[in-house]
């Protein structure tokens, strides 16, 4: 699932099971719409459970923004493979990739929802981050 | 000098640790975290090895940066990144024919680089945990093996701070680190291959 960038930043679910991923982006498919630029990845490179760096390069290169992309991750994995994934980018677009620190679902939603009103990467960012505890 | 065959010998030696002590990493991790390190060590280094005719004929730096460049993508857990930096710092690090103190030397910088990957200290129930100790036995002359193998087994008693264990807390303490574990084996592998350190793991 994604769409062509746009003007909005960008959102990139990145979870250990596909399923999760595809239903999360399925979420903020039917609640924000289609006004931004969405990708999903989840699996190791095998299928199973897992994440896997390559699927989320491919993820990051399909919700591209040039406003950026935010990434919302589940567990430890996650985070560290798309830490990696935005390291491996090139540098014009490194500095405009960030992971959120904020739950998956509830945080893809809302990070969508900010970025659907043409809000700049680290006001996307900021709004996930506030459904996380101090 | 760490000629093509020995660079061979050193993938073949990683690869044949990881692949054959698959079964016990997962049974470690099954115990502290989401029982996926052994088959996921295994599956990035069969890639590793499937590559070995290629990656072998490399310079040392150019060979370590297609190991860790295989370890990031094929890996699938936290340890793909995590080992994969490290391989990627130690082809920063390395010059192609090092010596005792350039591995040392090496090793300490690749140790910041996957400090700074997992946001992780010493002590924290980690690969960290064996990998400085190691760089220590480098420095002083000591048994690298004996000093990995010892250090993976104090991991036993620590909490984990970091990582899938951390969720744990209290309940990690009593189980080894399968990364700590997996990090003794690799070394026991090198050490087994560059010779003149004693046999272990």
């Amino acid at each position: 699932m994604s769409t062509q960038a746009n003007g909005n930043v960008g959102i990139v679910i990145v979870s250990h099971s596909p399923d999760v991923a595809k239903g999360t982006a399925e979420m903020v498919r039917q609640m924000v719409g289609e006004e931004v630029p969405l990708a999903f990845c989840g699996g190791n490179p095998d299928g199973g459970l897992g994440t896997s760096v390559e699927a989320i390069l491919a993820a990051i290169d399909r919700a591209w923004s040039e406003a950026g992309v935010a990434i919302l991750v589940d567990l430890g994995g996650a985070e560290t493979n798309s830490e990696m994934a935005i390291e491996m980018q090139p540098e014009a677009r490194a500095g405009r990739i960030v992971v959120c620190n904020a739950p998956i679902v509830e945080g893809a939603v809302i990070a969508a929802t900010e970025a659907s009103g043409g809000a700049s990467l680290e006001a996307v960012r900021r709004t996930a981050e506030e459904l996380s505890p101090a | 000098m760490i000629d093509e065959a020995k660079k061979r010998a050193l993938i073949e030696a990683m690869a044949a640790a990881m692949i054959g002590h698959a079964e016990e990493l997962t049974a470690l991790d099954q115990a502290i975290g989401d029982g996926d390190h052994g088959l996921n060590m295994k599956r990035g280094f069969e890639a590793v090895l499937a590559d070995n005719d290629v990656i072998a004929a490399k310079p040392l730096p150019d060979a370590l940066k297609a190991i860790g460049t295989t370890l990031v993508m094929k890996v699938g857990g936290a340890s793909g990144p995590l080992y994969g930096t490290l391989a990627l710092a130690l082809a920063k690090e390395l010059p192609a024919d090092p010596s005792r103190d350039d591995l040392a030397r090496a090793l300490r910088g690749a140790i910041a680089a996957v400090k700074a990957r997992g946001k992780s200290e010493s002590g924290q129930k980690t690969m960290l945990d064996v990998l400085e100790p190691v760089a220590a036995a480098l420095e002083s002359g000591a048994d690298p093996v004996a000093a990995a193998n010892g250090a993976a087994e104090a991991t036993i008693p620590l909490k984990a701070i970091r990582g899938r264990a951390a969720f744990l807390g209290d309940r990690s303490i009593g189980h080894m680190d399968p990364g700590a574990r997996s990090s003794a084996l690799l070394v026991a592998a090198i050490a087994g291959v560059l010779g003149g350190i004693s046999d272990g793991g």
